[in-house]
């Protein structure tokens, strides 16, 4: 067990990057963007234990639970015993969060990554995201099918050149 | 002070719950798949809505309440949902109809609730207005499609105007608790919302080709403190059956 005099969290941080999403799984916490803050939940008001700060990309993400559930596990695991996981909503989660490595998964993985600039975050209608890149092909002829994919946090796009449909991590 | 703060996120809670359900109801049946996954996701987001809301009402309430026995163990007459909200599906008109009024709504509502002086209820507003935008989006452009689209589709829209103005009404008709949460500062005057709701429902449905109706129509209210049409109760014995038969079942 590691006492709480000798926690260091830059070390807790290197053990969330392999704490994986399950929906995306080639996705780490970490490269996610939803580990807002890693501490010592000191005493009197903690138990001098971990306080891991996370919060959700989508309200009603399902995977949420299971993440939360698996950082607790790592942390166990390597010897962690006090482990507490505070969710915030705010401020909210944003694309903006996700890391390049991340990003460079997620293409790698056939999942075309979120663009740097949120474009089309805004309730105007028949908006087209600018030029979404195949994760394929690379061709940038490519349609948005709808704005709701297989989870949350994806939309669902096709490329007009290789026809393969893509799902495509959309900004938010 | 607090009683008035429990009411009014529960309030917020059982309107996002309820029509997360409904909308849940089209999960395998939607006309076409891509939209199916649309109408569901956009049942999880209001069910994580919803979620958020019951989570803190809990936790002001105590007594062991949790964010289950909010949503599973309370009978129709304590549920404050707006009547909007619990309207059967009908057909795909209906349903993009509902959600079209009902996300103009939750745009405006959250957008001023984000200023809330209540730090939790705003941190829960700021996060839902991301996902509300994209609902106000894709049920505005649904609304387009219809109306403007075949005399099949339009015929469908105008019955579902027809079927479900008069239940907009309810939405800027504050209850008690919500006439306090405003002069307390932590809520919103959701009579001061009206005025860009309709601007917004016009310049869609100018685009959509279809009639406004009478802003000034008579309005069935009730829904907020209780009084429900009839199909509340089936919603909830569907949704709770499974918690009253089997009390604290977990799988």
């Amino acid at each position: 067990m590691v006492e709480t005099e000798n926690i260091n969290t830059q070390a807790i941080w290197k053990i969330l990057e392999d704490v994986y999403d399950p929906e995306v799984p080639v996705l780490s916490v970490i490269d996610l963007g939803i580990i807002r803050d890693v501490s010592i939940d000191n005493p009197p008001s903690g138990d001098g234990g971990i306080l891991v700060t996370i919060t959700p990309t989508y309200t009603g993400c399902p995977a949420m639970d299971v993440i939360s559930m698996n950082i607790r596990f790592a942390l166990i695991q390597n010897g962690y015993k006090k482990v507490n996981i505070k969710t915030i909503l705010s401020p909210a989660w944003t694309t903006e969060w996700m890391s390049e490595t991340g990003k460079e998964k997620l293409k790698s993985y056939g999942i075309a990554p979120p663009k740097a600039m949120q474009s089309v975050c805004t309730p105007g209608i028949f908006q087209q995201e600018e030029a979404v890149q195949c994760p394929l092909c690379n061709s940038y002829h490519t349609k948005l099918i709808s704005r709701f994919g297989s989870t949350a946090c994806k939309a669902l796009y096709q490329c007009e050149d290789c026809k393969e449909p893509f799902d495509y991590f959309k900004c938010h | 002070m607090k009683k008035d703060l429990i009411s009014y996120t529960i309030h917020l809670a059982d309107s996002a719950l309820i029509l997360g359900h409904r909308n849940s109801e089209w999960c395998g049946h939607g006309p076409v798949l891509e939209q199916d996954i649309a109408i569901t996701n956009i049942s999880l987001d209001l069910i994580g809505q919803a979620r958020n809301f019951y989570q803190y009402a809990a936790q002001l309430t105590g007594n062991n309440t949790t964010e289950d026995t909010l949503a599973y163990l309370r009978d129709a007459r304590e549920f404050k949902n707006c009547l909007l909200t619990e309207l059967p599906n009908g057909d795909w008109a209906v349903t993009v109809l509902r959600q079209f009024f009902f996300s103009a709504y939750q745009y405006l509502l959250y957008q001023q609730l984000q200023h809330s002086s209540d730090t939790q209820l705003a941190a829960i507003a700021e996060k839902s207005l991301k996902e509300v935008t994209y609902h106000l989006r894709w049920s505005s452009e649904w609304v387009i499609r219809l109306g403007d689209g075949t005399s099949e589709s339009r015929q469908r829209i105008l019955n579902a105007i027809e079927d479900l103005w008069m239940f907009t009404g309810e939405l800027f008709k504050p209850a008690d608790y919500e006439i306090e949460a405003t002069a307390k500062g932590f809520g919103v005057n959701a009579e001061l919302l009206k005025n860009d709701w309709l601007q917004n429902i016009k310049a869609i449905f100018e685009e959509a080709t279809l009639p406004v109706p009478d802003e000034n129509a008579w309005m069935q209210t009730g829904g907020k403190t209780g009084s429900h049409t009839e199909h509340l109760g089936f919603i909830l014995a569907d949704m709770q059956f499974l918690q009253r038969t089997y009390p604290g079942c977990e799988w």
